[in-house]
């Protein structure tokens, strides 16, 4: 029989090689000219897929690990956090430095002009902490601090999907996602008036 | 009224493609384009000496390749990934066809594929730009829309023109999702449909037009973002009250009836001040109309076009 720290261990393995993938494949299409005629949109829009995706699913660790019992589940929130936020990075920089060729007159329009590029950054932002104290010694030097800080990772998600929300021609992928975090965020209440109850 | 062209009349694609295309036959058709929409020609120098370089369009720029203008389509009957559409689209049948023209017309008439092919074929290189940001400059085969409208006389009530796209959910697996008012349809202004430069396209590259780019006829306005220029029509009624397209039905707030290349109004959501020019790295600044300002701009004198976008 399998102990939990083996379905931690199973589902780490499993997470490392699920995360790396998409990049092994954006470096291989890269590198035999496999992308589209259109490689940097390409870029933009397969690194902001993967970000989300394991943005969405770092945030349902929690409530999944609870409804199920798998409480271990719980470990997988931070290596699926920190894959999300290498995607956003590499997203970013496909945008400031091949979209807009680090052209700082035009990225600051886009920024004003485009709502969307907006919200993306402010996503950016509020993830941005939350990476560099993602260490064990940072939760430490932190203390109550850092959970603190850490729930700016539902602003962060609810940025990220304002973005893809409004820079969707048509609005339904974008809604489903809302939808899933909505309802993350709906579990989430009875587990805090759990938690609060206890203390 | 059932004359195929000769196909001699049709620039072999190898012309395209081979250096110095602008020095043999291709002299010739490209003048005769670049005249009959009043624009400056690349001409040859007095000396007879012919530029040796690949075929531009008016600014100067080169043509997307063949490759990048049919595997790079946005076509949402088919699917929404540009990429997937070529492959979906092997199977359509776009011969025989049919298309209607209708509504506040003298003679509606019935155009068969072949009476399509039977106007006289121009080359046109155009700019296409996409509402997406991006850009390609594309060589079409086709024959400006005012000689057809002409053929079937619209009436003085008539003030504008609206398109369909066939419906064949069979052959077109993105009809078969419901989330989109199917058919597509588009519209323009009388005059705008009437304007030399707005083509109806049957061919690019010297080739018939491939079933992703909108075969078997298309329509093309260059000065507008790419999503005017319907594809695959099967009807043409001229009506009095404008008509509604399937992106105005989807998202009135983000799409006007207009959608004239603009980068001074900013989508609500996406500016349109630069684009990417599909085979460049890096962005270049959008021109007002898509750089056909001097033969469209007094089409909206005096129109605010912020408010008309
Ligand atoms: C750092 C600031 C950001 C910028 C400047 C930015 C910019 C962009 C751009 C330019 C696009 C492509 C739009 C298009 O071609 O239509 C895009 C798409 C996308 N981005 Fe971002 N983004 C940012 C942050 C984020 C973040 C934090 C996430 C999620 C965690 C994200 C997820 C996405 C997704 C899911 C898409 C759409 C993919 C699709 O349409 O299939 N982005 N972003």
């Amino acid at each position: 029989m399998s102990s939990p720290s083996t379905h931690l261990r199973q589902a780490s393995v499993g997470i490392h090689l699920g995360a790396l993938f998409p990049l092994l494949l954006l470096l291989i299409d890269s590198l035999l000219g496999r992308l589209s005629v259109n490689p940097i949109q390409d870029l933009t829009l397969r690194t902001g897929q993967v970000a989300l995706i394991l943005l969405l699913l770092s945030l349902s660790c929690t409530p999944l690990g609870r409804l199920t019992g798998w409480t271990w589940m719980v470990a997988l929130r931070k290596p699926l956090g920190l894959y999300s936020f290498l995607y956003v990075s590499l997203h970013l920089l496909v945008f400031v430095g091949l979209d807009y060729g680090l052209d700082g007159l035009l990225i600051s329009q886009a920024i004003a002009e485009k709502r969307y590029v907006l919200a993306g950054l402010v996503s950016f932002l509020l993830l941005l902490p939350l990476a560099a104290t993602s260490t064990r010694a940072a939760q430490r030097r932190l203390g109550r601090w850092w959970r603190r800080l850490h729930w700016l990772v539902y602003p962060a998600a609810i940025a990220a999907l304002l973005h893809y929300l409004w820079l969707s021609k048509v609005a339904r992928v974008p809604i489903l996602a809302a939808a899933l975090l909505l309802a993350l965020l709906l579990l989430r209440i009875p587990l805090l008036r759990q938690r609060l109850r206890r203390r | 009224m059932t004359r195929l062209i000769p196909s001699s009349a049709i620039t072999p694609e190898s012309l395209y493609t081979r250096r110095g295309f602008l020095g043999i036959a291709g002299a010739l058709s490209a003048a005769t384009l670049l005249a009959a929409c009043g624009r400056r020609a690349t001409e040859p120098t007095l000396s007879g000496e012919q530029p040796a370089s690949e075929p531009r369009d008016e600014l100067d720029d080169p043509l997307n390749s063949f490759e990048q203008i049919t595997n790079y389509n946005n076509y949402y009957e088919f699917t929404t990934d540009k990429q997937e559409v070529a492959r979906l689209a092997t199977s359509f049948r776009s011969s025989p066809w049919e298309l209607e023209v209708g509504g506040l017309v003298a003679r509606p008439r019935i155009f068969a594929l072949e009476d399509l092919l039977a106007f006289p074929q121009e080359e046109r290189i155009y700019r296409l730009r996409c509402v997406e940001g991006w850009s390609m400059v594309i060589p079409w085969q086709g024959f400006p829309l005012h000689q057809l409208l002409r053929m079937v006389e619209p009436l003085p009530t008539a003030r504008y023109v609206r398109f369909e796209t066939i419906f064949r959910p069979e052959e077109m697996p993105g009809q078969r999702d419901r989330y989109y008012p199917w058919p597509y349809i588009e519209g323009l202004r009388l005059d705008e449909a009437m304007h030399d430069l707005t083509l109806m396209a049957t061919g690019l590259y010297g080739r018939t037009l491939p079933p992703q780019n909108g075969a078997p006829v298309r329509l093309v306005v260059p000065w507008k973002y790419g999503f005017k220029s319907i594809k695959a029509v099967v009807r043409i009624e001229l009506t009095e009250q404008i008509p509604t397209s399937l992106w105005m039905a989807m998202a009135p707030h983000e799409y006007g009836f207009y959608a004239n290349v603009n980068p001074e109004v900013a989508h609500p959501r996406w500016s349109q001040a630069s684009e990417r020019r599909i085979g460049e790295l890096g962005r270049r600044p959008t021109l007002p109309f898509n750089g056909y300002a001097d033969e469209v701009a007094m089409l909206y004198s005096g129109m605010d076009l912020r408010r008309n976008f």
